[in-house]
């Protein structure tokens, strides 16, 4: 048994302490909203934040995880107030929306670590694939969340 | 991969009727609606062959609108959302005729149904093509205007009063001189009864409120917090979780499996053997692909094992020493190019490329004895579930299959070889299983971008225009095996769009192509698929013969425009809005193109810089897009930002090769995507028209790649022929 704090919520789990997190969220736990994309940390689809540092849960065996929070994009706000979902909304950021749970999560920590960030802390931060290619949505975004004016 | 021929067809059969669509005899019918209220039931056209069908006695719809008593109206349609921003284009232009909210649409999936819900532009039952919005445009608005004035008539018959007096808006009828009103909902089940009106007066452009304005996605919330589902994140009870290893060489097989050892593994409850695939079956995702790894599998590679991408080209080059199917013939090009002052002449090439959506594919499927259920994103549906009856056995009405939303499409999910063998698995499994396929498997067994090779050559008069226009190329047809019906005498309209037909008035040009299938690999549609390739082969060459005339790229092409007038306007708009003819510093270049392709005029300035170890920087990217009347301008931007970024991504780093019949590429790591760091800043600029909307999911990527490669061009002053971009051959000589 493996105990998972995952959204302030701490979950017992019976998987191998090798299995990737993000097979433990999505089938263990049903939490689909943080998405299998490459298998080996490269697209970060799979972002989560473990005590507030971005993760690629593909990547990070569920027994590795130990007392650190996980936040996943469920567990961001109850109603998706938080204002880097928030800023999402307002620039129509998604497209087919396959990655962007990924891309609010990396925003959210780089906005924890850089609450003014400028485009080179973006370029720098922000590495996850997006194939409809919403990258300067997700720069504007980051920008309007930071309150940067350039939104 | 604009079907030119039958798109034209269809919007001339939109316009036959009436001055403003077809007549609603043809296409449309009203009635009440189980549980009350209002339905209508749209026929929308279909493509040539079957447009007798649409016109005859015996109505078959293939959209509803239902406006039921609380005041919901509730569009089904054959469209799937996959990020092109169809579910809420689609219900804006009914919204904007019925006088309702665009919150007040709801949508609701097709099911599959390939009679009832084919694409008027493909005749079949899918989402691709960026047609959507074509297709839509007259029917569903003329749809929203006899419902609204069903409505307004049947408010009047209440009131007593004339329906000229009545006025539809917000949702409600008004009678503006009693000042009373009554809701939609509560008018919904006397409209029902209404005579549907012979003819109604569609808005003109000017009294749009809804078309035109950057609606907000309505399926972006979904998109924020998680809860948005697509294929891979369904969950019927008791699924188990399946991965697999396809052989490995194109056309290979299983010879053996050793798989005690995965068998051995947690979670692992069954191994799958098929001919040329073997499948792991576990309880979850890790399992499976623990399993997967510990399998011992011997393969028999197959016919194709010695193929490689260099013979792959080699044989198209062969194939274009011979003649091929004429597809355009202007003038008489041979005659023009012997009488030529100057000759240039040229050969390039195009490499097969992955679609590599982010969600990668999978498929979930519960075979029974009595029925198959089947759950996947799918471009087209009703193939998925004809595919699903075919391999059980069973009817098609006891196969269901959901479609759900796509992390992804580019044209990888108009292809059902996912479905097959997900359905193949399934057989093999007591209850419901959802094959997912590792990112390996998904680059590796893709169904590709055809690879394609093309001679062209062009003769210059004294002031160095093209005189004469010769264009040769060969390399795969995708529709020849989508669609067979369209591919007549040597020729399909997506492999030839954007070599023919050119925006530029060329007295003398010859264009042909010959259809080579490359053995083994399998080819697909590919975002902009035909125009992808011949889009960055015309308008390279074009940049060619300015660069051989001394001329201006910007002012040779405009020169050429003379009866294009939608063309130039776009190219001059681009060229000024980039800043055209201003210095730029050394090894940093711009590049042009214009091109017509999928029913939309579109030109793009790329401003590339050129390291001196011949890495190459996408800096800017000015676009003007003519796409006729504009739905919705923010998705119009939206598809165009993201066409150039996919565009930039094949140009600067996109192609699959062969070796020993096996995909070399696996993984992001050695198949790579442009990222935030190598965005380029991207302007878009609208030209307003009220022509009939073209498409705008796959412009921006035909056009980009040659920009690109144009501005590789004026920044180091090497051509490039063949994508995607050598950096060696770029590199600075010391």
């Amino acid at each position: 048994m493996i105990s998972l704090d995952i959204n302030g919520r701490v979950h017992q789990v019976d998987a191998d302490p090798d299995t990737p997190l993000l097979w433990v969220l999505r089938e263990w736990l049903g939490m689909t909203g943080t998405k299998f994309g490459c298998g080996i940390a490269q697209c970060g689809a799979c972002s989560v934040l473990l005590d507030g540092q971005v993760m690629r849960s593909c990547s990070v065996p569920a027994g590795s995880v130990g007392t650190a929070k996980i936040t996943t994009i469920e567990g961001l706000s109850p109603d998706g107030s938080h204002p880097v979902q928030q800023a999402w909304l307002q620039h129509d950021v998604p497209q087919c929306g396959y990655c962007q749970s990924g891309q609010i999560m990396a925003a959210v920590a780089l906005l924890q670590e850089k609450p003014k960030p400028t485009d080179a802390d973006i370029d720098e931060a922000m590495s996850n694939i997006c194939r409809c290619g919403t990258y300067n949505r997700i720069r504007a975004a980051i920008h309007t969340a930071a309150g940067n004016g350039q939104g | 991969m604009v079907l030119d021929r039958i798109a034209f067809q269809g919007i001339d059969f939109d316009r036959t009727s009436s001055a403003d669509g077809p007549s609603r005899r043809t296409f449309l019918r009203a009635g009440a609606a189980a549980g009350g209220g209002l339905l209508l039931s749209l026929s929308l056209p279909f493509v040539s062959g079957d447009v007798k069908a649409a016109n005859s006695a015996s109505f078959v719809p293939n959209a509803f609108i239902r406006i039921s008593g609380d005041g919901q109206i509730v569009l089904t349609m054959p469209y799937v959302e996959m990020g092109q921003g169809t579910y809420t284009a689609i219900p804006m232009l009914i919204a904007e005729e019925l006088e309702v909210d665009l919150k007040q649409v709801r949508l609701q999936h097709a099911p599959p149904n390939e009679k009832l819900y084919a694409n008027p532009l493909l005749g079949v039952q899918a989402t691709g093509n960026s047609n959507a919005i074509r297709g839509a445009w007259y029917p569903l608005r003329q749809a929203g205007a006899i419902a609204r004035a069903m409505l307004v008539s049947a408010a009047a018959e209440h009131w007593k009063v004339d329906p000229a007096s009545c006025r539809a808006q917000s949702g409600k009828v008004r009678h503006p001189p009693t000042g009373r009103s009554i809701k939609y909902g509560d008018l919904a089940a006397d409209a029902s009864r209404m005579v549907v009106p012979a003819n109604v007066a569609l808005k003109r452009p000017e009294e749009f409120k809804l078309i035109g304005t950057a609606a907000k996605r309505l399926d972006t919330p979904a998109k924020v917090n998680g809860t948005a589902v697509y294929g891979i994140d369904v969950r019927p009870p008791g699924v188990k979780i399946a991965t697999l290893a396809q052989s490995p060489a194109f056309g290979g097989h299983v010879k053996g499996v050793e798989d005690a050892a995965a068998k051995a593994v947690k979670g692992v409850r069954q191994i799958v053997r098929l001919d040329d695939a073997v499948a792991v079956v576990a309880d979850h995702m890790g399992a499976a692909k623990k399993g997967l790894a510990a399998l011992v599998i011997e393969w028999e590679d197959g016919p194709h094992a010695e193929l490689n991408t260099g013979e792959v080209a080699r044989k198209l080059e062969e194939a274009t020493l011979s003649s091929g199917a004429v597809a355009q013939n202007i003038g008489d090009a041979d005659k023009a190019m012997a009488s030529a002052v100057t000759k240039v002449e040229a050969t390039y090439q195009v490499p097969f490329l992955a679609h590599a959506t982010m969600e990668p594919m999978n498929c979930t499927v519960h075979v029974r004895k009595d029925g198959c259920e089947v759950w996947v994103g799918s471009q087209a549906i009703g193939r998925v579930q004809a595919a699903a009856a075919k391999i059980t056995g069973l009817p098609l009405d006891k196969v269901v299959a959901h479609n759900h939303l796509i992390g992804g499409g580019f044209g990888r999910r108009l292809e059902i070889d996912g479905v097959v063998r997900a359905v193949q698995i399934a057989q093999q499994v007591d209850g419901p299983v959802k094959v997912v396929w590792t990112r390996e498997e998904d680059i590796q067994h893709d169904m590709y971008r055809p690879y394609w090779f093309d001679r062209i050559s062009a003769g210059l008069d004294e002031k160095g225009m093209p005189v004469a226009w010769n264009h040769r190329f060969a390399g795969s047809s995708v529709l020849a095996r989508w669609l067979p019906p369209v591919f007549e005498n040597g020729l399909d309209p997506d492999t030839t769009e954007g070599a023919i037909n050119l925006v530029y008035a060329l007295p003398n040009l010859h264009v042909e192509y010959l259809r080579v299938e490359p053995p083994g690999i399998p080819t697909a549609f590919w975002r902009s698929v035909g125009p992808s390739h011949n889009v960055f082969v015309t308008e390279s060459f074009m940049d060619e013969l300015a660069a051989a005339a001394k001329q201006d790229a910007v002012a040779y092409r405009l020169a050429l425009l003379g009866k294009a007038p939608r063309a130039k306007a776009v190219l001059e708009l681009a060229a000024e809005k980039a800043g055209w003819g201003q210095p730029l510093p050394e090894r940093v270049g711009r590049g042009v193109s214009v091109q017509f392709v999928f029913g939309s005029y579109l030109a793009q300035v790329a401003e590339v810089e050129v390291s001196k170890d011949g890495m190459v920087r996408v800096r800017r990217v000015v676009c003007a897009i003519d796409c006729g009347a504009v739905v919705n301008p923010d998705t119009v931007r939206a598809q165009i930002e993201s066409g150039i970024i996919f565009g930039v991504t094949a140009a600067l780093y996109g192609e699959i090769t062969l070796k020993g019949g096996r995909v070399e590429q696996s993984n992001f790591d050695t198949y790579r995507m442009l990222r935030m760091n190598e965005a380029p800043a991207i302007e878009i600029h609208i030209v307003q028209n009220s022509e009939p909307p073209g498409g705008v999911g796959e412009t921006g990527t035909s056009a980009i790649v040659p920009a690109v490669s144009n501005a590789i061009f004026a920044a180091t002053g090497k051509r490039l022929r063949k994508m995607p971009v050598d950096n060696a051959a770029l590199k600075q000589p010391v």
